[in-house]
């Protein structure tokens, strides 16, 4: 069994490709910032907005991997051990994308200022005498900011990091010992406290939803967390396909696939419940402080975009998923996963900008180029650390339960 | 509904049990059913069983309950007794949403649940034959379907070739039925 992968040039070529795409459209971006005469507050606000929408979206899709490995071994699962190692890798690398996100962030408080001195994108930064924003300075202030985003960027490293040396420590230990199985477990029971107080509460709170700071949602990060998770798995499944087209994997049959994409099935229906929550409850009482939050996205500028996502994100996963065999066909769920990957990065898009750039959205080359360089920034770190260790668990104590696992 | 001639034989070890279901299959012999006492993984596999189309019924349950529940309050609000509640349209699709996904999830729950009793001949009051007393208990016990070119004798020897602990041919209704157990006594005379 093939059990040892080795990055293939053409993959590492396409990730250094999509970076150089990347780095590329930054520098075009700062150049055009720097030289254009007559680059406007909106032009600077879309520069930082885009950079923020997608480091927060790569850090959240690749921090869900560090959940579902402390999600499983809490419940004793044993579906995911036979790929164990795709989402570790990518866990492992989450905190990448935090630190990116942390200075990301940290450049929009303290160095982004429009003309007039406010601060477009977080604009509880600079309150002035705006009483709704001075109300909330006691929660919505930089230092909260950078103490929540430090802890959970050290806190979403040390565990992904943990869980996967752990993971790989078992490979080397005597035949059958619980012991570490045991510490695994004790710590993926903190991770979920962690988890909870960070990608379920408080990081969508300050990261997303302060860009409109006036409004606010109880379940706003809830439904971050829900957007997150099924393009996380996605993710997952993108590599697990990748992988085995490339001879790995063995293990993987299609009763695991099966299993994932019953994960992106279901919880596209989540995500559309917890999005219909919110937009119920906000269209029935129609009270202005509320309502504002939709007007912009469903009747303004933005409609395109917010009718798009529905349907991206839940009719067509919705009805294409729901019979067993397109379930189990290496086609559709390729295909659906990178819809969904695609449709959430939009949800985060329409999340973000209506606060940030008002009306003037554009989706082109800046907002795809910079898409393309996080995703091959993931690209090359993820395939990085999979080459590190064997891609079979040898010796985990699920191996052989996952090997008969039938979906 | 009507009463056929059967083959019985009764297996007390699964490790038996599986082998002899692939030899009645590959010997040409009608497997009429096999009753075990708890839920053994795979016989229905081995018995050659598809999966069944229960799902399909459940999505057009489902359907079912979604349309008359956009249905009947459509024709509530928008036909049969307007009415203006907070200024919302009349046509308000996002305030029936709650209860037509309720709807929905209840009629293909209920239907499914129904569907799934009358495939597995499960209803309460109704009653199907008892092979074996011990079906219920710790045997496994494995009924062939006869016609008269059969001979009994060489069912039998089959069957004890095969590793049954006992076995009988027996005459019984074959399907389900309503109400009480009034067949015995019709089963008795048969048998006798």
């Amino acid at each position: 069994m093939n059990d040892r992968f080795e990055i293939p040039a053409r993959l590492r070529n396409t990730g250094m490709m999509l970076l150089g795409v990347g780095v590329l459209t930054l520098i075009c971006g700062i150049a055009i910032l720097l030289m254009g005469h007559d680059s406007s507050d909106t032009d600077k606000s879309r520069f930082w907005a885009v950079l923020l929408h997608n480091s927060v979206f790569f850090t959240f899709i690749t921090g869900v991997s560090i959940f579902v490995q402390a999600a499983v071994n809490l419940a004793q699962g044993a579906w995911l051990t036979a790929y164990r190692r795709v989402p570790e890798a990518i866990g492992a690398n989450a905190w990448i994308f935090g630190v990116i996100t942390a200075i990301v962030t940290c450049a929009i408080i303290f160095g982004f200022r429009d003309s007039t001195g406010h601060n477009p994108i977080y604009p509880w930064v600079t309150p002035g005498t705006d009483k709704i924003l001075l109300g909330k300075k006691a929660f919505l202030n930089p230092g909260m900011f950078i103490g929540f985003t430090v802890a959970t960027v050290a806190l979403w490293g040390f565990f992904g990091n943990k869980f996967r040396s752990l993971s790989i420590a078992q490979e080397s230990a005597p035949h059958n010992d619980t012991k570490i199985y045991w510490k695994v477990f004790r710590l993926s029971g903190l991770f979920l406290i962690v988890y909870g107080l960070s990608q379920m509460s408080t990081i969508p709170w300050l990261w997303v939803m302060s860009v409109q700071a006036h409004w606010y949602s109880t379940l706003f990060s809830w439904y971050n967390f829900a957007s997150a998770f099924v393009s996380g798995m996605s993710l997952i499944l993108l590599w697990v396909v990748y992988l085995k087209n490339q001879g790995n994997l063995g293990l993987v049959t299609k009763e695991h696939m099966h299993d994932l994409a019953k994960f992106m099935f279901a919880f596209t229906v989540f995500w559309t419940y917890l999005w219909f929550a919110q937009y119920m409850l906000i269209w029935y009482a129609n009270i202005p402080d509320e309502t504002v939050y939709f007007k912009m996205r469903q009747q303004g500028p933005y409609s395109v975009v917010f009718y798009a996502n529905f349907i991206i994100n839940f009719v067509m996963p919705f009805i294409i998923l729901m019979s067993r065999p397109s379930k189990r066909n290496y086609f559709t769920v390729t295909f659906i996963a990178m819809l969904i990957i695609f449709g959430h990065w939009l949800d985060f898009y329409q999340m973000i900008m209506p606060g940030a750039v008002g009306e003037h959205w554009h989706i082109n080359w800046y907002e795809i180029g910079t898409f393309m360089g996080f995703a091959g920034l993931m690209i090359l770190l993820v395939s990085k650390t999979l080459t590190k260790s064997s891609l079979v668990p040898n010796n985990h104590l699920m191996l052989k339960e996952t090997v008969v696992h039938i979906a | 509904m009507a009463i056929k001639k059967f083959a019985v034989a009764a297996y007390d070890d699964e490790a038996v049990l599986f082998p002899a279901v692939s030899k009645v299959r590959h010997s040409g012999y009608k497997l009429h059913d096999i009753y075990t006492p708890f839920a053994v993984h795979g016989l229905d596999v081995a018995m050659g069983h598809k999966d069944t189309d229960l799902h399909i019924a459940g999505f057009i349950y489902g359907m079912c309950g979604t349309s008359t529940a956009v249905g009947f309050i459509s024709w509530i609000y928008c036909s049969d007794w307007l009415q203006n509640y907070g200024g919302k349209p009349h046509f308000a699709l996002p305030a029936w949403i709650p209860v037509t996904f309720e709807l929905t999830v209840l009629f293909a729950a209920v239907g499914m649940v129904l569907t799934f009793c009358y495939l597995n001949q499960i209803m309460p009051g109704v009653k199907k034959h008892v092979f074996h007393p011990r079906q219920s208990d710790d045997m496994f016990v494995v009924a062939l379907e006869l016609n008269d070119h059969v001979s009994e004798q060489e069912v039998i020897k089959f069957l004890q070739s095969t590793g049954a602990k006992e076995t009988s041919i027996q005459k019984a209704e074959a399907s389900w039925w309503y109400g009480r157990w009034d067949k015995k006594e019709e089963y008795e005379a048969l048998n006798a």
